[in-house]
């Protein structure tokens, strides 16, 4: 028999973050008849509003207010959470930075199993888990199995379950911040280090034509510039382009660059790996151009092409021009 | 004849004797001149080994022919005309000035063999020499000094101007043809007024003009003239030796022997070191050339005889787009570096400090693509291709290999080619060939063995030239093979790049491939693999390139062209710097091309030798160099400017670089690329029903 | 320092195509070629860099099959000072919760200041770095992108958070790190170096060296199966000739708002 779901709440600057509603789904994969609790932690009256927006959506909100909560250093959260959790606890945490920061250790702290970056979730007949996870860039995927009734830690990646936008728990906030220990910690967050401003802002464009390793080489850049100039959107990029300096950080697309909200989203030469797509919010009209059918990126996109970005794009650019 | 005034080394300076204060003034510079050389070699005696005194004929017509007939001066007309004459002065001035030494000890001294009516020959040729060498100098001093060709320009990076230097020297010249004109001039005036027959004063030249400027001065003036031209002119004479060895002056020194002890095997790569055989390298500690004294003694020459001419990076392609490399400056700073390190006075430099980060900088050796424009320019034959390798060498054993190169050499390694594309799909290209080729890899023998390469095997476009080819060997009647998936990369550019061990790990899977099939000669479209298998590899049968099979088929009746439809299309051929330059083939291919009837050419005025490197091949194609602008754009544009066309080359890296070089200057539409295989494959006659026979088996 | 860097053998997925295998018990592994986990490699770099700032060691271990040795040699040629291979047929098939148990075994046998794993693994779960920080009782930082050292005992190092933001942290050594790609640029290593250290011993540690009991590392999560992702669930695969799909597509990005 497993035990308690509970949910670990993502927050920032006093705004609930998606994955609290997306966790409740997830929470009902394993059972749908499961009643979490939400976790939240932090301080101050941003917490108090993240708590009472988590009330709208979980029957129990458990807070944990402390000013060394303020910004959520892995190790201080991880200690406040082995203050309140149950060993036989099933706890959900979005497979985020402090989830990827927290979770392998909290596992550890609780003796419990933990399951990383799980995208889909299914209890078996003999009460075992069972989640898909994916592999080589989402080449392929696999499913994994082990027991909940120890305890376990399962990361859930952010964007792969609907959220649940009933909102209708009306439940209750418990201030369980009396229970919290000492704090300290051996690692100490310090300053939060701003990504430079490029010179043009991706986020603000409603259309983007966005290139990936698939563009080659980088005097194509060239190709994607003459298509977004055609089409009155800019170019942004998957990481690798990055990597490669043949475009600035700024124009990143993805979990460790830029999030999004265009109407289109032109991706060109993009395999599809889930930190990029974990960038693309909004729900817009993705067309995936790949060379290789098997790309990750055709399972999420509305319109799929297979051609070669470097052949196809000046064509398409050609056309558009002709109006 | 008696002279009239009194020669220096009968007369007394300040009290002192000619000949004392005369051989004092000789063996003082002569000491000087000695100590500063015997500190200038000192890093040649602890330099690497280079064996250079073999094949003694043909080292001695390279002293003929590129030392004292000048030859590659022209190529730069007004300049090198201007250097030959100076050239030619000094070498009979040479003997002028020994004898001139002497005269002051040695009162009357006259040369063995120079004193009969030789010595009156010897005596107008040196006049004639002396006033050509003073026009010519003060020429040079008024174009270095004021005109100030662009070719000399120092760019910041690089430190400050050279002018000076150049007019300093000039200057010194002058100072020594004019003294000894004083010298020689007031005795003539004197011969002339005792009535004595000076007939070979040659009028029009300098001592004739000095004779006859100091027609009216008194003996006093002519004695004094006479004797202090004399003291100014040994003096100017040591000073100059010994300010030789300072800077790009060496060269008077060190050119002729640097011309004979040149490269004699072009397209090749020196050894790692010359005295440890290949397979025991991995018994050194360190590879390549790290510090200074890792160079050859050769390699030190080099930068001793470099004439600062700027020859070389005129023509370097690199250099050309903006890359941070100018081969002139390799030298320049290299010398400049072995000046500081081997002080004339001092202590050597420390032991085992890096040249990169101090003389030279990661980024000018990765720039170069190896194209040799450079050495084929120098007029002292200086060889930088090997420095650069041997630099990469000991970059690449350090670890410091550019992020981009990284992946691509790793994939070598473990695939073979540097995509890292799958071993079983090498010979994929063969599918759409429409002739039969037999894939050698499962065993099998061939009497010809096409060599394919990594690009042509894996690139969708270049896989084009490998089908040409295929068709055409098809046409010429050829039975070949190929190595499928037991082929490897040439590794030419591994090699070049100084990944050298990874290139002998690809030398000896290739070698052992090709010789299992029995093959009795190889051929390949390929000039980055055709030189590789011809001139890096050894124990290997002929190897030709596809242009010269092509050429020998029309020749043999096998290979007719039709006529080319088209007639507003205007062709040029942009010479492969691995065919052309590094291995000499610049006449087969434009042969191929004069047998298809119809095809208007043109020439590109940088052409044949002096080819200009379309951006470079192999692993150039994965590095990234800071630049202003591709290469490839430069030689678009020149072939645009002669009035072509299209582009036809004959390497599948030219290709790819001149492809995309047209779609980046946005001529797509009003120049196109092709190969010479594709060309020809498409132009060839054949016979309908023989393709059909042929097709995929 | 002595640093101690935890690192993995993977195939290399740059231009291997990865397949699932017949029975879909594994991928195709044939035609794939091996190498380290990249981020592994930047793990290793990064431990060079800092002992050739302040001096001190460098190990590198991995927990895998004798096959992994030539990772570890190629991280010695990159100038590790010593690899330990950590290989016993009881550590077939045990997860990242077993392999940060056997690393814990290996650690207590050594005196390590720091410890450095990749951030992540093709087929990892990134969970290794964490785990074994919480085993040994040390702080951790994971996805790091820059390494400044205060002082003897104290980093100062930056971690990679949403936005292409980072994030400043004090931490205390000893700790442990998981280290993101792009925070140095790794040395070359040809084959020359690897062939250079080959004949240097290798420690080889089976679990009755580290004292470990077969429950310990037994996995608590096993993979059941590899499959293919459904294909082309939600896009519509325009065909024909690029002529036709460009019309097609065109039209779609008028009607969406994706023309101007």
């Amino acid at each position: 028999m497993a035990g308690q779901i509970y949910v670990y709440i993502a927050h920032k600057g006093g705004v609930i973050d998606d994955t609290a509603l997306e966790l409740i789904a997830a929470a009902k994969k394993i059972d749908p008849a499961a009643r979490p609790i939400a976790v939240v932690t932090g301080s101050g009256a941003e917490l108090d509003q993240v708590c009472a927006e988590a009330a709208k959506s979980y029957s129990q909100v458990v807070k944990l207010a402390s000013p060394a909560l303020a910004h959520p250093n892995a190790e201080v959260v991880r200690k406040a959470l082995l203050a309140i959790l149950p060993k036989d606890a099933v706890i959900l945490m979005p497979h985020g930075y402090l989830g990827m920061d927290l979770s392998p250790g909290l596992s550890v702290k609780l003796d419990s199993t933990y399951v990383a970056d799980a995208i889909d979730l299914e209890k078996t007949a003999d009460g075992k888990l069972k989640a898909v996870r994916q592999e080589y860039g989402g080449q392929v995927s696999t499913h994994v199995l082990c027991r909940m009734d120890d305890g376990i830690v399962i990361n859930v990646r952010p964007g792969a379950f609907s959220p649940d936008e009933s909102r209708s728990a009306g439940g209750q906030v418990v201030d369980k911040s009396g229970e919290l220990g000492d704090l300290a910690a051996s690692r100490e967050f310090l300053e939060l280090v701003q990504a430079a401003v490029g010179d043009v802002d991706i986020t603000k464009s409603d259309v983007l034509v966005a290139v990936g390793r698939g563009i080659g080489d980088q005097e194509n850049l060239e190709i994607a510039e003459e298509l977004a100039a055609a089409v009155g959107g800019v170019v942004c990029c998957s990481r690798p382009i990055v990597d490669a300096k043949w475009l600035e950080k700024s124009r990143q697309v993805g979990t460790s660059g830029q999030t999004v909200k265009p109407k289109v989203y032109l991706a060109c030469g993009i395999s599809g790996s889930f930190q990029h797509l974990g960038g693309i919010k909004g729900n817009p009209f993705i067309v995936a151009i790949n060379k290789n059918p098997k790309a990750p990126i055709f399972q999420v996109a509305d319109v799929g092409i297979v051609a070669d970005v470097v052949e196809f794009l000046p064509e398409l650019t050609e056309r558009i021009q002709e109006g | 004849m008696n002279s009239i005034l009194t020669s220096p080394a009968a007369a007394t300076f300040l009290g002192i004797p000619g000949p004392v204060l005369f051989t004092l003034i000789t063996v003082v510079g002569m000491a000087a001149f000695t100590y500063i050389l015997v500190r200038r070699f000192a890093p040649l005696l602890r330099a690497q080994p280079d064996p250079r005194f073999s094949d003694l004929p043909q080292r001695l017509w390279k002293l003929l022919k590129f030392g004292f007939l000048q030859w590659r001066q022209p190529r730069y007309m007004f300049p090198g005309v201007l250097h030959i004459l100076l050239f030619a002065g000094f070498l009979v001035l040479s003997v002028r000035s020994i004898s001139l030494v002497v005269v002051g000890i040695v009162d009357g001294f006259v040369l063995p063999g120079l004193g009969g009516s030789a010595g009156v020959v010897y005596s107008v040729l040196k006049d004639i020499a002396a006033t050509v060498v003073l026009a010519v100098a003060a020429i040079a001093m008024v174009r270095r000094g004021i005109f100030k060709p662009k070719r000399y320009e120092v760019p910041a990076r690089y430190g400050k101007d050279h002018t000076w230097e150049a007019v300093l020297v000039l200057g010194l010249i002058i100072g020594l043809v004019t003294f000894d004109m004083l010298f020689e001039g007031s005795e003539a005036v004197s011969q002339m007024r005792a009535g004595n027959d000076v007939g070979h004063l040659l009028p029009a030249t300098g001592p004739w003009l000095v004779a006859y400027l100091l027609g009216a001065a008194s003996p006093g003036v002519l004695q004094a003239v006479h004797l202090g031209g004399y003291l100014l002119h040994e003096l100017t004479f040591f000073a100059f030796l010994c300010l030789l060895p300072f800077g790009k002056h060496f060269h008077v020194i060190t050119s002729l022997p640097n011309v004979f002890l040149g490269k004699l095997r072009k397209g090749t790569i020196k050894p790692v070191r010359w005295d440890v055989k290949e397979e025991e390298l991995d018994n050194l500690k360190s590879l390549g050339v790290k510090t200074f004294e890792d160079f050859t003694w050769k390699q030190m020459l080099d930068f001793y005889s470099c004439v600062d001419c700027g020859r070389c990076s005129d023509n370097c392609p690199a250099n050309a787009a903006g890359r941070p490399l100018s081969p002139r400056f390799i030298s320049i700073k290299s010398r400049e570096y072995a000046f500081k390190r081997y002080p004339i006075f001092g202590a050597v430099g420390p032991a085992g400090e890096p040249l990169i980060g101090n003389a030279l900088h990661e980024d000018e050796i990765w720039s170069c693509t190896t194209c040799g424009a450079c050495e084929e320019e120098c007029p002292v034959l200086i060889e930088y291709i090997d420095k650069i390798v041997d630099l990469r060498r000991g970059m690449v054993d350090e670890g410091m290999v550019p992020q981009s190169l990284q992946k691509p050499l790793s994939a070598l390694e473990k695939r073979g080619n540097p995509w890292g594309k799958m071993e079983k799909k090498r010979a994929d290209w063969c599918k759409e060939a429409e002739v039969p080729v037999a894939v050698l890899d499962g065993g099998g023998s061939a009497e010809t063995l096409y060599f394919v390469d990594s690009i042509t095997s894996y690139d969708d476009r270049m896989q084009k030239i490998g089908q040409a080819t295929a068709r055409l060997l098809t046409d010429a009647g050829i039975e070949f093979g190929i190595l499928g998936a037991a082929e490897r990369d040439s590794g030419h550019e591994v090699l070049r790049f100084g990944e050298q061990t990874l290139y002998q790990s690809l030398k000896e899977q290739n070698t052992e491939a090709i010789q299992a099939t029995g093959a009795k000669r190889i051929v390949t479209a390929d000039p980055h693999a055709f030189n590789a298998l011809k001139n890096d590899y050894q124990g290997l049968p002929p190897v030709e390139h596809i242009s010269q099979t092509i050429l020998r088929g029309v020749r043999e009746g096998r290979i007719a062209f039709n006529p080319v439809e088209d007639q507003s299309k205007v062709y040029t051929y942009h010479d492969p710097c691995y065919l052309g330059r590094h291995n000499e083939l610049y006449e087969e291919p434009r042969q191929v091309l004069e047998s298809i009837p119809g095809l208007r050419q043109a020439e590109m005025e940088r052409c044949r030798d002096r080819s200009f490197c379309c951006g470079g091949g192999g692993l150039m194609l994965f590095f990234e160099p800071e630049e202003e602008q591709r290469m490839g754009v430069l030689r678009v544009k020149m072939a645009q400017e002669a009035g072509a066309n299209v582009i036809v080359t004959a390497c599948p890296f030219c290709l790819v670089n001149i492809e995309d070089a047209i779609k980046v200057a946005g001529l797509e539409g009003e120049m196109e690329a092709i190969d010479l295989t594709e060309l020809a494959d498409r132009q060839v006659k054949r016979q309908v029903t023989a393709i059909d026979n042929c097709v995929n088996q | 320092m002595d640093i101690l860097v935890c690192v993995t053998r993977v195939p290399d997925t740059a231009e291997n195509e990865i397949e699932v295998s017949k029975d879909g018990t594994d991928i195709e592994r044939g035609a794939l070629v091996y190498s380290i986990n990249e981020a592994d490699n930047y793990a290793v770099e990064e431990a060079i860099q800092i002992k050739e700032r302040v001096g001190g060691s460098v190990t590198v271990v991995t927990v895998g099959t004798e096959e992994s040795e030539e990772v570890l040699r190629r991280e010695m040629a990159m100038g590790a000072d010593k690899g330990i291979l950590l290989t016993d047929d009881a550590f077939a098939g045990t997860d990242g919760r077993g392999i940060a148990t056997i690393l814990k075994a290996e650690v207590e046998k050594g005196k390590y200041d720091l410890i450095l794993t990749g951030a992540l693994a093709d087929a990892g779960a990134g969970e290794v770095g964490g785990m074994l920080a919480a085993m040994l009782d040390r702080p951790y930082a994971s996805l790091v992108n820059s390494i400044e050292i205060v002082d003897e005992s104290t980093l100062k190092v930056g971690r990679e958070v949403e936005g292409g933001n980072t994030e400043m942290n004090r931490i205390k050594l000893p700790c442990v790190l998981s280290i993101q790609t792009g925070i140095n640029e790794p040395r070359y290593v040809g084959i020359r170096g690897i062939r250079q250290v080959a004949s240097v011993q290798i420690p080889v540690h089976g679990a009755g060296d580290l004292g470990l009991k077969a429950e310990a590392i037994a996995p608590r999560v096993q993979r059941q199966d590899y499959f293919v992702p459904t294909f082309g669930a939600g896009a519509e695969m325009l065909e024909g000739s690029n002529e036709e799909i460009i019309e097609k597509l065109v039209e779609m990005l008028k009607a969406k708002g994706g023309l101007k």
